[in-house]
């Protein structure tokens, strides 16, 4: 049998670092960075005597997520201690939510390439603290722990099995990670560890209804590592379960390097984590007042986003649902429009050559080193006929190296159009003077001769010649 | 006049009187630790800056009427910059970076610490004996146990060597001892005092109190380190009580209940005598005593173990060898820090608590344990609301027996755990609980009675307690002799 006749059940577990300002339990800064266990205090170290104090802002944010996809939020909620032994836990359990998460039974939609919409269910989201890290110490030959991160507030999302491909998965990673992003409670920043998934795996034969054997990757912090991993178990499973051997249930490291995965412990080694709810924190009790509250203050959310754009700026389905995609591409071209009163040109821009550029350099639209407002100011030079589009393409490649005013770059670089009508009808009786077959040509009725010469002239001036001047000008000089 | 003879309500009046000095009280107490601790072995830490404490009291000019009273602090509260080791080895060496709620509150009032007192390793025990540092003794006979976990405490007090202390409660560990010394041990409602500082052994059942030598001076304390704390969340949020206030009011028409099922077979025959003279007493004074039913008493003792144990097993996980504590020296790798770490720093007591509480919470079995053992524990205070429609406080036998003699039961910890037997329930319901002294047997050891409340009726047992003590004049009657 091949890979047609298997069918793929994922499941994501997705870990959000919360923006609140101060730790879970604690005051302590939750900023990224600082020296080793500078951002800790007797709480978060887990001094003898200490106890947890519930940050309230971590219960709002998460009941904004709850909300933002389309979960039921709990009444009547509490809080859990999981044990387990690790130097990176300093009070040997993580204070996380068991049986009674804040939010169950949410959605999201997602769009895959083809159109087709799809719905991934939540099965739900609870609140914990995140744990500090390790550094090891080539020196000493140890490892030394830094409780900078113990504590910081989590998310914890759970999806059900409901995704099919490793697009369907992107597709509701990238879907998570853009609502979590509009309500603004978490900076989602990959490459810090502030977004990451638990991916689950699992193949069956097609027409089954009893779910493959799983195995579970451990925190992967990129969407190409994702589609990696998931192409890469898939295959693996496959070919198993076709050599006739059985898959085991066990956690799984992926290694980026190599494109393999790894056995970290398998069900054996299971850790009974022994939760029992957290006796030094009263339950959590939600108003339905609170509730409407958050809910009223809920921001914008992509689908409304985009039906927003179809509606006010006329554009497409297509290409509102790119810009909506990403918070950080969509305020982007508000803030652009917004200054430049050119949505179409601005939306172009983005989808087009700034979004070619990122995939070039396999990079996220938050890591856009430019602003709204040099975005906006780029597309007004065109629109005043102050640069080409051309010359528009070499200061954007600018913007992405050297971010600064678009007017700065093209007077350091020389690039402003020549667009004075006396400047451009001496080139135009140059080039007109150079080439005489392409007058004839053209008078002869080959439209062709006309892009010819203007190509000349603007080869002539390096590309800053007008070039509807330029067209205006041929027109009438050989017409008259 | 015998300063260390002197209650602290007693000592304020006669400093008010200028009949003494601050000076002279810290100078007798001093002394008298001298003099006697060798004997009671209380104290694991005796802080030697007294004098300088009380010089900064002094210059600090602090109002408070208790300011130069010499306090002294169970050894799992933590005191900045004074080692708190809760008895173990595990923490022998450890000294908290920060004070706990209730010494910031103690330290206000510029009270002296004197010292931390010694207490069964991490508050685990009835004897005291399970100290990893030293047995300390019972000031009535220098062979008996002083009861426990604040053995040190109790001790100390009944010695004259403080005149009050704090101790902490999550089964009877003030109650017991405080009956087995012949002073007054109070328990508060769970939630009435903050519990950030103090170590945790079980988070759901401890509460710090106060040991005393009568029941004012309980009411003096409670005052002090009573109130919300923002540090911790099961703290109460309710308006301040000033509890001297109501004490010496008249209980007549007060009406007691006597749960039958505390006067068992369990129960010494002297002890039984002792709590009906104490009934006795109270009708004298025109309170209204009824026997009552507290059916589910037989199944706290389990319910106890199972909760405190599941809790304590989480709890010490933090002791690791990692950032603080006891670090075996014997590693070659993280299994064996942890193990080994674990194996040495603590006593055979704890260990057994540990082992017991990851069990019952373990998967397959946490149903039948742990989730049974909350549902009895509804039960239980589902019992005592019912009793407390009915009665105003509650009676009954504080210990089943007097003080045991040191080693009978440190061996056999089912007999251990029997000690608990009249107090767990209160700290399963989060009740308040006093044991006051109500006289001596043949062989002259304390025999002590115990009140119960409603929630935040501290007033009321207060006020009961008082009552009493004014009539028995136990104080008047019997001292500890130090029998060798």
């Amino acid at each position: 049998m091949s890979r047609e006749d298997y069918e793929v059940v994922i499941g994501l577990e997705v870990h959000a670092e919360l923006s609140t300002k101060t730790k879970i339990f604690c005051s302590c800064p939750t900023e990224f960075g600082g020296e080793p266990n500078t951002h800790c205090c007797p709480i978060c170290m887990a001094m003898p005597g200490t106890l947890p104090v519930l940050n309230e802002k971590v219960v709002e944010y998460a009941v904004k997520a709850g909300l933002a996809t389309n979960c039921e939020i709990s009444r009547d909620s509490k809080n859990d201690r999981k044990n387990y032994f690790y130097p990176d836990l300093p009070k040997a359990y993580q204070i996380s939510q068991y049986d009674k998460p804040l939010c169950e039974h949410g959605y999201v939609e997602i769009e895959k390439e083809n159109g087709e919409k799809k719905k991934i269910g939540l099965t739900r989201i609870h609140i914990e603290e995140d744990a500090g890290k390790l550094n090891h110490d080539e020196y000493a030959g140890g490892s030394l722990v830094d409780l900078n991160r113990a504590g910081v507030p989590l998310i914890e999302i759970v999806s059900e099995p409901d995704m099919r491909s490793s697009e369907e998965a992107e597709k509701y990673l990238r879907k998570i990670k853009s609502i979590l992003e509009y309500i603004e409670v978490s900076d989602c920043k990959m490459q810090e560890g502030s977004l990451r998934a638990d991916v689950n795996v699992s193949v069956r034969k097609k027409g089954d209804t009893k779910l493959g054997t799983r195995t579970e990757m451990k925190n992967m912090n990129s969407f190409r590592a994702i589609v990696r991993g998931i192409e890469y178990e898939i295959r693996r499973q496959i070919d198993l379960i076709e050599d006739g051997g059985k898959i085991e249930q066990e956690t799984l490291r992926w290694d980026d390097v190599s494109g393999k995965t790894f056995s970290m412990r398998d069900k054996e080694d299971a850790q009974d984590y022994r939760y029992f709810p957290e006796p030094d924190l009263v339950a959590i009790r939600l108003s339905e007042e609170y509730i409407e509250n958050i809910k009223n203050s809920l921001p914008e959310l992509p689908e409304t986003r985009k039906i927003r754009y179809i509606e006010q700026y006329h554009l497409t389905e297509r290409e509102a649902n790119l810009l909506t995609a990403s918070k950080y591409l969509s305020d982007l071209f508000e803030k652009a429009e917004k200054i430049s009163n050119n949505p179409k040109a601005v939306c172009n821009w983005i989808l087009s050559d700034i979004s070619r550029i990122l995939n070039e350099k396999e990079m996220e639209a938050e890591q856009i080193p430019f602003t709204g407002e040099q975005l906006a100011e780029l597309v007004q030079l065109i629109d005043k006929g102050t640069i080409s589009s051309a010359i528009a393409k070499k200061v954007l490649e600018e913007l992405f190296e050297n971010p600064k005013s678009p007017e700065e770059i093209i007077k350091e670089k020389g690039w402003i159009q020549i667009s004075d009508e006396g400047a451009i009808k001496e080139i135009v009786q140059k080039v007109l003077e150079a080439n005489p077959q392409s007058v004839a040509d053209y008078k002869a009725g080959k439209d062709k001769a006309l892009g010819f010469l203007v190509g000349q002239a603007m080869k002539e001036t390096k590309g800053k010649a007008n070039p509807q001047m330029l067209n205006k000008m041929f027109v009438e000089a050989m017409n008259s | 006049m015998d300063i260390i003879e002197l209650t602290v309500h007693e000592l304020i009046e006669k400093l008010k009187n200028k009949e003494i000095t601050r000076e002279e009280i810290v100078n007798a107490y001093s002394n008298r630790i001298n003099e006697k601790e060798a004997d009671v072995q209380a104290f694991v830490t005796i802080c030697e800056n007294v004098q300088k404490q009380l010089a900064q009291v002094e210059q600090k000019q602090i109002k408070s009427e208790l300011a130069g009273i010499p306090i002294g602090i169970k050894d799992n509260i933590c005191t900045k910059g004074i080692k708190t080791t809760c008895s173990s080895k595990m923490l022998e060496n450890f000294i908290a970076p920060y004070d706990a709620t209730v010494m910031n509150k103690i330290n206000a009032e510029g009270m002296i610490n004197f010292g931390k007192l010694n207490m069964d390793e991490f508050a685990m025990g009835a004897s005291t004996e399970y100290s990893y540092f030293k047995k300390t003794k019972n000031p009535w006979n220098l062979n008996r146990v002083p009861g426990g976990s604040s053995g040190g405490s109790a001790a100390a007090v009944a010695a004259g060597m403080v005149p009050w202390a704090l101790g902490s409660d999550t089964g009877g560990s003030i109650r017991q001892p405080a009956s087995f010394c012949g002073i007054v041990g109070l328990k508060p409602t769970y939630g009435l005092v903050s519990r950030y500082g103090l170590v945790a052994f079980a988070s759901s059942l401890d509460q710090i109190g106060t040991l005393t030598k009568d029941v004012e001076d309980a009411a003096i304390l409670l005052n002090v380190i009573a109130g919300h704390d923002e540090m911790d969340t099961t703290s109460a949020n309710r308006e301040k009580v000033d509890y001297t206030k109501s004490l010496k009011k008249d209980i007549k028409g007060l009406r007691i209940g006597v749960p039958k099922e505390y006067f068992g077979d369990g129960i010494n025959p002297e002890v039984k005598n002792a709590i009906e003279k104490v009934i006795a007493k109270y009708k004298e004074l025109g309170a209204i005593v009824e026997e009552c039913s507290l059916d589910i008493a037989d199944y706290a003792l389990a319910t106890y173990y199972i909760i405190a144990c599941a809790e304590a097993s989480s709890n010490l996980g933090r002791f690791d060898g990692i950032r603080y504590g006891y670090r075996t020296k014997n590693f070659e790798n993280l299994k064996d820090i942890y193990r080994n770490s674990r194996s040495e720093g603590f006593g055979s007591e704890v260990k057994r608590r540990i082992i017991l509480g990851t069990y019952v919470l373990s998967s397959g079995y946490y149903d039948a344990y742990y989730k049974k053992a909350q549902q009895v524990r509804t039960l239980v205070k589902n019992e005592f609301a019912k009793n407390f429609e009915k009665y105003d406080v509650l009676l009954t036998p504080t210990a089943p027996n007097v003080a045991f003699e040191i080693g009978t039961k440190s061996n056999n910890p089912l007999e251990m755990y029997l000690a608990d037997i009249c107090t767990v329930s209160i700290n399963i319901a989060g009740l308040p609980g006093i044991s006051v002294p109500c006289g001596v047997n043949s062989e002259e050891m304390p025999i002590g009675f115990q009140l119960i409340g409603n929630h935040f009726a501290e007033e009321t047992i207060l006020n009961a307690a008082y009552a009493y003590e004014k009539e028995s004049k136990f104080r008047e009657n019997y001292k500890p002799q130090f029998k060798k």
